[in-house]
């Protein structure tokens, strides 16, 4: 904003005039001075947390090296530190929230950007965000005493039923599950995918639906055929931001995964997640290793979540100005 | 497109009205949500539980008196920790940066706000916790006061945009240096906004669990100070809600109708003040 027009300090009577205006100017100095401290004080505290779970981390990455992203063994008492069971839940509840949320919050955006009239659509956006605000620790509340006793009573014989055959619907279902964090996940990052893609879709340029209209399209094929795709990578921005976000979920996912460390086929049986066993274990781990092994976790975590933030900034922001002009 | 004309009305109603379920069921969620929250928390709910300590488990009554002023004294340390930071932060994008300092600073901001909250947690235990051996309520505070910039940089930065050139270019025109046309002039025709960002940003912090579980940890009893471990309510709901006793679970539904009482109250009011825009001075 430097075109703003500033006194100009050339055109100034000498004496008491000037030294005023000097003094101003110093006070605009301060003022660049105090916002600009501000701003890098933003970059030095995530550089910081960068630093901290790197060098806290030392003592794990120097003892187990690479192979602790590999090892599926985890048990402190033992000494065996192996990262692999909670990458697999990370990674396994967070696919099943987005196979559930994509299809939910893509359709429901959809809906609000192209179908609802403006004033219908603005309303339900506003209590889709409300249900963005709900704390995760309600959602887990809800999730062991209202989710689970549901999943239990019908949800999951009617699967047995029908998909028992398959490899991830096998085993007894005690309830916690990866099957149910990964429910409890698709119902949390839901508004966050259309709140972002409903912005995506408003800022494709009219013309693009009004030229697709005039070949004939039905709405449905303008909106399929034309609009979706030219918000696309906004909308691919919108479900990494939603990724990002299951992945680093804690506290509902905690509640209900059952924070056993093991890695099975079957979605029924209970898990863990690198969010909920450092929820779980860090307040009472003894030892460095330990620890340090737990804030490694940590440091993989912040890496995956960082990068999949980035990216998503980057796409989002690509849809923005490929509709501006 | 050798498609009947029928084929396509016909797929063009269904997937819209799919779509319109998709927004149906996603609604659902919240009224279910709430309706539940109220119909069990309500129940549990009764003066004790914002005036007594807890009760000892087997115990039957008791309170969360004590991690409702944990809550309090938590988020009043974090707001006076993040919003300064982030207020500043916001004034710097909006007004004084250059364009590549102000990208980088924009785009680590959005950084910070995708970093998963048990991180925060885990930072702010290595960096306070452990330096000062011991959990706090000045631990918990720095841990959401870290957590409140990302939000505020952003909403100060919008509210700025959003204040017309012509404000800025009659205050410059008066002979006022920037600053103080800032100070003067822009900053209060933004303020509505502002407030309202903070607001919101409170309320998303007031919810985090896990940046507090090893930095307040938790306390059956008051804590004096800033220096002891504190209990807050979002902790409280987890440790009750995951415990084996039913009188806790009472607790942990009336503690969760509390907490997202005012969590949606205060988002719905911020949200009505924010959508009244830019409140120009006169």
């Amino acid at each position: 904003m430097a075109t703003t027009p500033v006194v100009n300090e050339g055109a100034l009577p000498p004496g008491r005039a000037q030294s005023f205006v000097r003094r101003l100017q110093a006070g605009e100095e301060l003022a660049y001075l105090v916002t600009a401290t501000a701003a890098a004080t933003i970059f030095l505290i995530t550089a910081l947390i960068l630093y901290e779970l790197f060098s806290q981390s030392a003592v794990s990455r120097h003892t187990l090296g690479w192979s602790f992203l590999f090892t599926s063994t985890w048990d402190p008492v033992a000494g065996n530190f192996g990262a692999l069971p909670f990458i697999y839940g990370t990674v396994v509840t967070s696919v099943l929230a987005l196979l559930i949320a994509i299809p939910l919050g893509v359709g429901a955006a959809i809906f609000l950007a192209e179908m609802a009239p403006m004033g219908i659509s603005n309303a339900l956006t506003f209590l889709i965000e409300l249900l963005a605000a709900v704390p995760s620790v309600i959602y887990g509340l809800l999730g062991i005493f209202v989710l689970i006793p549901i999943l239990q009573r019908s949800v999951v014989p009617a699967l047995k039923s029908v998909l028992g055959g398959l490899p991830i619907f096998h085993g007894t279902f005690y309830g916690v599950s990866v099957f149910s964090a990964g429910i409890v996940l698709a119902v949390m990052i839901v508004p966050f995918i259309i709140s972002v893609s409903r912005e995506v879709l408003l800022s494709v340029p009219n013309d693009q639906r009004e030229g697709s209209l005039a070949l004939g399209s039905t709405k449905w094929q303008t909106t399929w055929k034309v609009v979706v795709p030219f918000a696309s990578t906004g909308i691919t921005g919108s479900i990494f931001l939603a990724l990002a976000r299951a992945l680093g979920e804690t506290m509902a996912v905690t509640m209900v995964i059952g924070n056993t460390p093991q890695i099975k086929a079957s979605l029924l049986a209970p898990g863990n997640s690198i969010a909920s066993v450092i929820a779980s274990q860090f307040a009472e781990a003894t030892g460095d290793l330990y620890v340090s092994s737990l804030i490694e976790l940590g440091l993989v975590l912040f890496g995956v979540t960082f990068v999949l933030n980035g990216l998503a900034r980057i796409m989002i922001m690509t849809t923005g100005r490929k509709g501006a002009h | 497109m050798n498609r009947s004309l029928k084929v396509r009305l016909f797929v063009n109603y269904l997937m819209l009205g799919l779509t319109g379920l998709c927004t149906l069921i996603t609604l659902s969620a919240l009224f279910f949500i709430l309706g539940y929250l109220v119909a069990h928390g309500i129940g549990s709910l009764n003066w004790s539980f914002f005036t007594r300590l807890p009760a000892p488990v087997g115990e039957a009554g008791g309170g969360m008196a004590n991690a409702i002023v944990g809550s309090g004294k938590a988020l009043l340390l974090a707001t006076l920790i993040g919003i300064p930071i982030g207020f500043l932060g916001g004034v710097y994008l909006a007004e004084y940066g250059n364009p590549a300092a102000s990208f980088v600073i924009r785009y680590v901001t959005d950084l910070l706000n995708g970093v998963p909250s048990i991180i925060i947690g885990v930072v702010v235990w290595g960096l306070v916790v452990q330096r000062m051996g011991h959990f706090s309520t000045f631990a918990g505070g720095v841990a959401l006061g870290i957590m409140m910039i990302p939000i505020s940089v952003r909403s100060t930065e919008e509210f700025l945009h959003a204040v017309p050139h012509s404000l800025r270019e009659a205050a410059s025109a008066l002979g006022a240096p920037k600053w103080k046309g800032l100070v003067t002039v822009v900053v209060p025709a933004a303020i509505r906004g502002i407030i309202s960002g903070t607001m919101l940003d409170l309320a998303r912090v007031a919810g985090e669990t896990a940046p507090l579980l090893f930095t307040a940890l938790g306390n059956q009893f008051w804590s004096n100070g800033w220096n002891e471990p504190t209990a807050t309510l979002p902790v409280m709901i987890y440790t009750y809600a995951i415990s084996a006793y039913d009188d806790w679970h009472r607790q942990a539904w009336a503690a969760g109708f509390v907490l997202l009482t005012v969590v949606l109250m205060v988002n719905i009011i911020a949200r009505m003040t924010m959508a009244r825009g830019i409140h120009i001075p006169r």
